[in-house]
């Protein structure tokens, strides 16, 4: 993990809401992420914490506030703002979005290769060999080995795929990369490569991210800062090691001391 | 002012919401000051406060109120109000903590775990594992664990890994807790001489040792931590 110097901020979220009808999905929900800067967003299920990534990364729209994103020109957009094109591009290219379900993330039904190659064939890239050279690079860095190149993800562990679906969301250098419960639903042992793999990256790239997860470990481990929500609201934020060794609101104590000591 | 680091009334409670709101007062009143190239031991029984005094300094607490003053360069900033990215760039370059025990990470190797936090430059990545390697030498981890991760180590390896880690970056600042608790004579003389050094080099440290040997060989100043006591 590092920290960062850079003095803009990469992604604004001002008093963010959206309702589900007459159901609070998040309220008044406000923060900076800086380049570099991995911030965790943790909470119950129903604390609103995927409605909120889904508002960041626009597969919701908002109901009331608003999002802005610092584009590779510098600039400070509204997204909201943007067009359909403008957005699209932006998820190719400068963003990547990591599913809990690495099935909703790969084409399943594409070759592993493919998988990582189709994200460079979408900013341009257009020769064969350097696109599947890239990618079995990408197999080399998120521990696949090459030889599983041409094999579909079907055939893949549940470990490998998600190793595959991350090593896909950043073959394109993104700055920004939404990770929605990453290490859910695998096992210890394959958690722990993943989150160590994940670490690494994160520093190694720069990278800016936003990680919904319940498990404060994992939290700990990738994050800089975390935001707190409880019924659709962030009940506490500051520094992660500040929030989980000082936690101040009642129910970020009660989270703390509910971990079960391995 | 010269001072590398200078607390003014900081005060420090836990509100245990769990416990019906129960209100634990800390420390409070704490002022003390360091300058660089001087050791302060805080001294006073256990529960007195003095590790929670070096977590509010690292901004691993929270102060409730007061100012833990820190010279970054020319300015003095406020640990205590200092935003997170703010904290964060201080202890990237100003201060490091040695904790009591190491917070081993799972497939770490205890070589990368001293090296980390100055990975962040790749340029010097050679360079920054070799002088890894030579702490590791110097503090006698022996060489075939250095490609191990230490969440196996026994205790005393494990204090050696995370002293490693914290005396390896050059930081104007450093905070050890307990360094010496676990360690055997040789390797207890080994921290002495590398906090001299430290020391040498122009380094404020703030550190809490039972020891009275070790506490004769480093202190400057022995700040007792029980006139910070909440009820007094």
């Amino acid at each position: 993990m590092r920290a960062t110097t850079d003095d803009a901020p990469l992604l604004v979220a001002r008093q963010l809401s959206k309702w589900y009808g007459r159901q609070l999905g998040c309220r008044d929900v406000s923060f900076e992420l800086y380049p570099g800067e991995v911030l965790a967003i943790v909470g119950e299920s129903g604390s609103g914490k995927t409605t909120l990534l889904q508002l960041l990364s626009c597969q919701l729209a908002v109901d009331a506030g608003q999002i802005l994103y610092r584009t590779r020109d510098g600039a400070l957009r509204d997204l909201a703002e943007l067009g359909e094109a403008e957005r699209r591009f932006l998820f190719r290219t400068d963003w990547g979005y990591v599913h809990q379900d690495p099935a909703m993330g790969l084409r399943m039904s594409v070759s592993a290769g493919g998988n990582v190659g189709e994200r460079l064939m979408a900013v341009g890239w257009r020769r064969f060999e350097k696109i599947r050279g890239a990618a079995a690079d990408w197999l080399d860095r998120v521990e696949i080995n090459r030889a599983r190149i041409d094999d579909q993800p079907r055939t893949y562990s549940g470990g490998m795929r998600q190793r595959l679906q991350i090593a896909r969301n950043l073959v394109t250098h993104p700055r920004l990369v939404f990770m929605d419960e990453p290490t859910g639903g695998l096992d210890a042992s394959v958690q722990a490569r993943l989150l160590d793999l994940l670490r690494g990256l994160v520093g190694e790239l720069d990278l800016a991210a936003v990680i919904v997860t319940h498990d404060l470990a994992v939290a700990r481990l990738l994050s800089h800062r975390i935001m707190v929500m409880k019924g659709g609201e962030v009940i506490e934020q500051g520094l992660t090691d500040q929030v989980l060794d000082d936690p101040h609101a009642a129910y970020t104590q009660l989270l703390v001391s509910s971990i079960l000591p391995a | 002012m010269s001072a590398m680091l200078e607390l003014r009334r900081a005060h420090k409670s836990f509100t245990m919401h769990l416990q019906g709101g129960l209100r634990l007062p800390v420390v409070a009143g704490v002022s003390f000051s360091v300058e660089p190239g001087q050791c302060v031991v805080l001294a006073g029984p256990s529960g007195a406060g003095k590790s929670s005094i070096l977590k509010m300094i690292f901004g691993n607490y929270r102060c409730d109120g007061g100012q833990v003053l820190l010279r970054d360069g020319g300015d003095m900033i406020d640990v205590a109000t200092a935003p997170p990215r703010r904290i964060l760039g201080l202890r990237k370059t100003v201060m490091g903590y040695v904790s009591q025990f190491l917070r081993a990470i799972p497939r770490v190797p205890a070589l990368d775990v001293v090296a980390d936090p100055l990975m962040s430059e790749p340029a010097a990545r050679h360079e920054v594992r070799a002088r890894a390697a030579a702490l590791l030498r110097r503090l006698a981890v022996p060489e075939r664990l250095w490609q191990v991760p230490p969440v196996t180590f026994s205790g005393g390896e494990q204090q050696r890994v995370n002293i490693a880690r914290g005396f390896l970056p050059e930081r104007p600042l450093l905070l050890l807790d307990e360094p010496t608790a676990s360690l055997d004579g040789a390797n207890r003389a080994t921290v002495v001489e590398l906090i001299a050094e430290k020391k040498r080099q122009g380094a404020a440290i703030v550190t809490i040792v039972h020891d009275e040997e070790v506490r004769a060989a480093i202190a400057d100043v022995v700040v007792d931590v029980t006139r910070f006591s909440p009820a007094a």
